[in-house]
């Protein structure tokens, strides 16, 4: 099978214009014919099924969370991209367009992150009218924020609980919808599989976790937003909940996974402090708009700052290194968060980090402080030095905070072509759960811009070209394949329940964080991956031996609930370590020790790796197949990337 | 740290429930309630016990899904926090813990401590929105807000929805809830044509809901982990009986 | 019609009621107050008489009069109706009592209203019931004379039991003939029982106040940020404390008198 992306012709800028024309339409009256089945309802999801309902289609979207409300969108902080040029700083589409391709070091397809940089526009607007309460200036306008990795003030915020605002905007958009009896609502719901007649996703099968009941659904295309993996590390900054049951079963139905080795590590997170921590809380990358990054000069000063002995704010600036600062003085603090979080790894590892572990390096408000006085400062990041004192119960406005980079956000995901179609015709991806706009790293404040572009702006388009298509005939749930999936979920549910070993869910999970972090995270190395390989391997087999799960089908059973998830994630680590060894290259996040310039930064190989990674499932415990899409870049000159 | 625990155990709603006590050994004050009692559950799976049923998701305080009324406080003794950003160094060695689900008929018990907040939903379904349809919409600088009314909404805006205020109320009243929204639309520019619609629609679907009355005791602002001002409440009320009193237009209810 | 209907069957709409009949009834504790201030005027009870056989007789004093025992009706079983209906909201209680951050008077609104609704219950039929049947309360006849402003006191008994009140001049003195409400007054507050329970029932209203003043603005939505502060001003100083202690000082006085044998 060739991977066809379907980019439609003609000059970058006009391409989503000209396809939205080339695009089939379903007449109003036609479109209550159609059935939609949305399962999720972050950012992504909750926008399509509020768009689709308001035109006319029946939609029923699925989260597994006890209201949409709480979709893990809800956590991002920072802001939202988008290219008003409202400051009058020389942004544009454009340069959006051309900073996200360079921050996701060319890997990146152009034409979908010119979309993406054409659409930011409308959501901004999309969102105030819906009444989200954006930053304001005296003058009532519209305020706006640096952000990494963009020279441009373009970021659109709601003090530090951004993707809040925007989500709840989402979720009223989505409340309208249900009200009006379009959208149908079902929560506390898990998606465990996709149905396939023909080759064409004709519906899902969910478990219902408040009665077990393992349900089928129809509907005419199958939308995932069910967002990224980046718990398959165990410790993330995501919520213990997101997992990539959704997106790992449609896989294994035959959509192709993109490029599963591109994670994200966000450099300014809480440090972990001991074996007992169930996630990492990140702090806004906005904190570096004004925070200082620094760690002491020489490793002795280190060790008196770990043992106590010497406190932060006693440190000499003669003996601080402004790591970033001195490295890339054009960017200084904001540089990318791949080249932060590396830069922060790099002085753990000469011996320079701080906090009780070792594993943290500081980044400091005091200079901040003396400038814009303790009550600006409060006012611009007072509740993430809230959230820091609550954790830590250390003061950031007397001591600079430690920080030490995390796993934020995966990059990759189900691979979609120009309409956000994976292989699967008729089964879409939206928003973190698909591959497409952030290449081999994420920019800050372009995750809820992507979400909602899908949501709002791209799916509603595309979707439409292929149900014109397929015609309105009605898909019954009487369908053998409904029945067939169902019993393969409920064997598979079966199975789950019938392990009775010794080591809990949590303990595997616990442990296949540890191989990915260890193996497949800030620096991935030849070896180390294939060690990875087979000590997953191992950890796979010990699993269906040894694992505990409690409880029946028919009733909430959270370690069910749990134990699928974990089982997906050992098999999706397997495949991220098979693309890290693949790419022998290093790009954005994908850091490989082997490939690097004479600095030490991430050193592309254009020639041989200038492709995605699309992997095929082949069947349990069978090698998965690489497609490659190679990547074309006609509007920006690959070079190598140059933060100094 | 050494703690025990009175938890709450309860199948599912149609069973009754109880109070089991159970030993949480080797805590260490810096981890989180939540952290806390992952490892109970750890421990009573390995026994082959059920593990202790709570609702979590984000565990940074944000999306709303913890809950658990601790030792008499909805999230716990601490202020302006949620339960998963409550430290054990709040508690000190060898206390007794007693935790209890939400209580409120229209909250009623999904299992052990996790309680069904679709009522939350449902009132904002019946209006908890700005009737705006993807596309077409003006710049967003169309409008200037003044930066005061656009940081007071933002205020009501932040609600998690997580249910603390109806925990806190002795009445179980959902009014700071609904009105944190209400006061949010309310205040701004592109809320003000459906104004007096909502505010009727959210109330009634509120008590349909079984919510009991507000007193203004003040509890659910004291308890709120977000700190929503009771001033909200009346800014409803004073939105609610402008609508029902002294506005003209037909009431009716909308289709959407 | 039926939408007003709807509108006070609403949650909404049944605080609206009780703010609204609470504050009316704050309104009267002024007038009464006031009036009863009379007590304190040492005149062997001329003006306090005078002043309620006026209340008594005024048209439409009695018509506000109505309106009050009606407020204080539907106060009373509205706060009843919305306390079965929030005790219903929460079926199952908590085992731990809680220990948020609210007033004890505001947690206690019911206790502190049936203390009220007793003591106006009693107080009503001591004084109001009486004045208006019983048939054996004495009359005073005062008679002032207007050049020296002298006034004299002496019991009177009138011709015909339909008698209520008389004012006349002759010779230049002013003769008042009126129920003599004040003796029975007198005679109540010289019982230590019922002074008592007179101070601990102005306690109450003082307490009911103190929450019940401020909430019934907020209540009716009047909440803003330069005028709240002296709701709460008023409601604490002049409802809570000086009324009260006002109400509360009469039949202290009275018993105090009473110990002296003034009378």
């Amino acid at each position: 099978m060739t991977l066809d992306a379907k980019i439609p012709q003609g000059p970058l800028a006009e391409k989503w214009s000209k396809h939205k024309f080339d695009l089939k339409l379903v007449n109003p009256a036609n479109k209550r014919k159609y059935d939609i089945i949305i399962v999720g309802t972050g950012l992504a999801g909750a926008s399509a099924a509020a768009t689709l309902g308001e035109l006319g289609y029946n939609v029923k979207a699925f989260c597994f969370q006890d209201s949409p409300r709480r979709a893990h969108s809800i956590a991002a902080q920072g802001g939202i991209n988008a290219a008003k040029n409202y400051q009058n700083d020389g942004d544009s589409v454009f340069r959006l367009f051309y900073d996200t391709i360079k921050g996701g070091d060319y890997r990146a397809r152009e034409a979908n992150v010119h979309r993406l940089a054409e659409v930011s526009v409308n959501i901004i607007d999309q969102c105030v009218a819906q009444g989200v309460p954006f930053a304001r200036e005296y003058g009532g306008l519209l305020d706006n924020r640096s952000f990494g990795g963009s020279q441009v003030s373009r970021t659109f915020y709601a003090r530090g609980q951004t993707g809040q605002q925007l989500l709840l905007g989402a979720y009223s958009a989505l409340n309208r919808q249900i009200h009006a009896g379009k959208v149908k609502m079902y929560t506390r719901h898990e998606m465990l599989d996709v149905v396939t007649i023909d080759g064409h996703a004709k519906g899902i099968v969910t478990r219902n976790m408040l009665t077990g009941a393992i349900d089928t659904h129809a509907g005419h295309a199958v939308l995932l937003c069910t967002g990224g993996y980046s718990n398959v590390f165990y410790l993330s900054t995501n919520a213990i909940g997101s997992n990539v049951t959704a997106a790992w079963r449609a896989h294994k139905r035959g959509a192709f996974f993109g490029n599963p080795c591109y994670t994200q590590i966000h450099p300014t997170c809480i440090p972990v402090t001991g074996d007992h921590q169930s996630k990492l809380t990140l702090m806004s990358e906005s904190l570096r708009n004004d925070g200082r990054v620094w760690a002491p000069k020489t490793a002795e000063i280190a060790e008196q700052l770990r043992k106590g002995t010497l406190k932060a704010d006693q440190v000499k600036e003669d003996d601080r290194d402004y790591f970033l600062e001195r490295k890339y003085p054009a960017f200084g603090n904001l540089v990318p968060r791949d080249v932060a979080s590396r830069n922060a790894k790099e002085m753990v590892e000469e011996g320079k980090g701080v906090g009780g572990s070792g594993f943290a390096v500081f980044l400091d408000f005091a200079d901040a402080i003396k400038r814009l006085g303790e009550e600006t400062v409060k006012a611009k990041y007072g509740n993430l030095f809230d959230m820091y004192y609550q954790i830590t119960n250390e003061n950031p406005y007397k001591q600079p905070m430690r920080i030490y980079p995390a796993v934020h956000y995966t990059m990759g995901g189900l691979w979609v072509d120009y309409n956000l179609s994976t292989t699967v015709p008729g089964l879409y991806a939206l928003g973190e759960c698909n591959f497409s706009d952030h290449g081999a790293n994420r920019l800050g404040a372009s995750a809820l811009m992507q979400g909602l572009s899908d949501g709002y702006f791209v799916i509603p388009y595309t979707l439409g070209d292929y149900l014109a298509k397929i015609g309105p005939k009605k898909v019954d749930t009487n369908h053998p394949a409904f029945e067939k999936t169902k019993q393969d979920v409920i064997a598979h549910v079966n199975k789950l329940l019938s392990l009775k070993g010794t080591k809990t869910t949590n303990e595997y999970h616990r442990e296949l964080g540890h191989i990915m972090w260890e193996y497949c995270g800030m620096a991935r190395t030849e070896e180390g991956l294939k060690k990875a390989k087979g000590l997953i391997q191992a950890l796979k087999a010990d699993f269906w031996k040894n694992a505990i799960v409690t409880g029946e089908n028919e009733e909430v059973n959270a370690s069910l609930e749990r134990a699928g998830r974990v089982a997906d994630f050992i098999e999706l680590g397997e495949l991220m370590i098979d693309d890290a060894l693949m790419r022998k290259e290093s790009c954005g996040g994908h850091f490989r020790v082997e490939s690097q310039t004479p600095d030490g930064e991430a050193l592309r190989d254009d020639e041989n790796f200038a492709f995605v990674a699309a992997w095929e499932f082949k069947g349990e415990n069978q090698p998965e197949e690489l497609h490659k899409e190679q990547l074309t870049f006609e509007a920006v000159h690959l070079s190598q990337r140059n933060y100094a | 740290m050494n703690l025990t625990l009175k938890v709450w155990r309860q199948k599912n709603a149609q069973t009754a429930g109880k109070f089991v006590s159970y030993k949480a050994e080797n805590i260490s004050p810096d981890m989180s309630f939540l952290e806390m009692l992952d490892v109970v559950n750890e421990s009573l799976t390995h026994k082959g016990d059920e593990p202790i049923n709570f609702d979590h998701d984000c565990r940074e305080g944000i999306c709303g899904m913890c809950s658990l009324y601790i030792n008499g406080h909805p999230h716990g003794p601490k202020r302006g926090i949620t339960t998963c950003q409550l430290h054990m160094r709040t508690f000190h060695d060898g206390e007794t813990i007693t935790i209890e689900p939400w209580r409120a008929e229209a909250f009623p018990i999904v299992k052990d401590l996790a309680v069904d907040r679709s009522a939350f939903d449902r009132i904002q379904q019946a209006g908890g929105y700005v009737s705006v349809n993807t596309g077409g919409v003006p710049d967003g600088n169309a409008i200037p807000i003044p930066k005061v009314i656009a940081d007071e909404a933002f205020n009501s805006a932040t609600c998690i929805g997580c249910g603390a205020c109806v925990a806190a109320c002795k009445n179980a009243s959902a009014m700071l809830f609904v009105s944190a929204k209400i006061t949010q639309l309310g205040l701004l520019p592109q809320g003000q044509p459906e104004r007096y619609r909502r505010v009727q629609s959210m109330v009634a679907q509120m008590d349909e809901e079984g919510f009991g009355s507000c007193t203004n005791t003040g509890a659910c602002e004291a308890e709120c982990p977000k700190e929503i001002k009771l001033t909200n409440i009346a800014r409803m009320n004073n939105d609610y009986f402008s609508a029902k009193l002294f506005r003209e237009e037909e009431v009716h209810e909308q289709g959407h | 019609m039926s939408e007003f209907k709807q509108t006070l069957n609403s949650s909404l709409g049944k605080k609206l009621i009780m703010a609204l009949t609470g504050l009316f009834l704050c309104t009267f504790l002024i007038v009464h107050v006031g009036g009863n201030l009379l007590l304190f005027n040492n005149d062997n009870g001329f003006s306090f008489n005078v002043y309620a056989n006026f209340l008594t007789h005024f048209p439409p004093i009695e018509v506000i009069a109505y309106l009050l025992y009606l407020s204080i009706l539907v106060h009373a079983l509205y706060g009843l109706i919305l306390t079965v209906k929030n005790r219903k909201a929460r079926p199952v209680r908590y085992a731990v009592a809680a220990k948020s951050d609210a007033s004890w008077s505001s947690k206690n609104m019911g206790l502190l209203g049936s203390i009220m609704f007793l003591f106006i219950v009693i107080h009503m039929g001591d004084f109001w019931f009486r004045y208006h049947n019983d048939k054996t309360m004495g009359f005073k006849e005062y008679r002032t004379d207007l050049a020296t402003g002298e006034t004299k006191v002496s019991d009177y008994t009138p011709a015909n039991a339909e008698f209520s009140h008389s004012v006349s001049t002759e010779n230049n003195v002013e003769v008042v003939r009126v129920k003599d409400l004040h003796a029975r007054v007198a005679y109540s507050f010289s019982n230590i029982i019922y002074v008592i329970f007179y101070v601990i029932a102005m306690g109450a209203v003082a307490f009911h106040l103190l929450h019940g003043f401020q909430s019934a603005f907020r209540t009716l939505g009047w909440v803003h940020r330069k005028y709240t502060p002296v709701v709460y001003f008023i409601g604490t100083w002049l409802f809570a404390v000086i009324i009260p202690l006002l109400f509360a000082a009469m039949p202290v006085y009275y018993y105090y008198l009473s110990t002296q044998g003034a009378h």
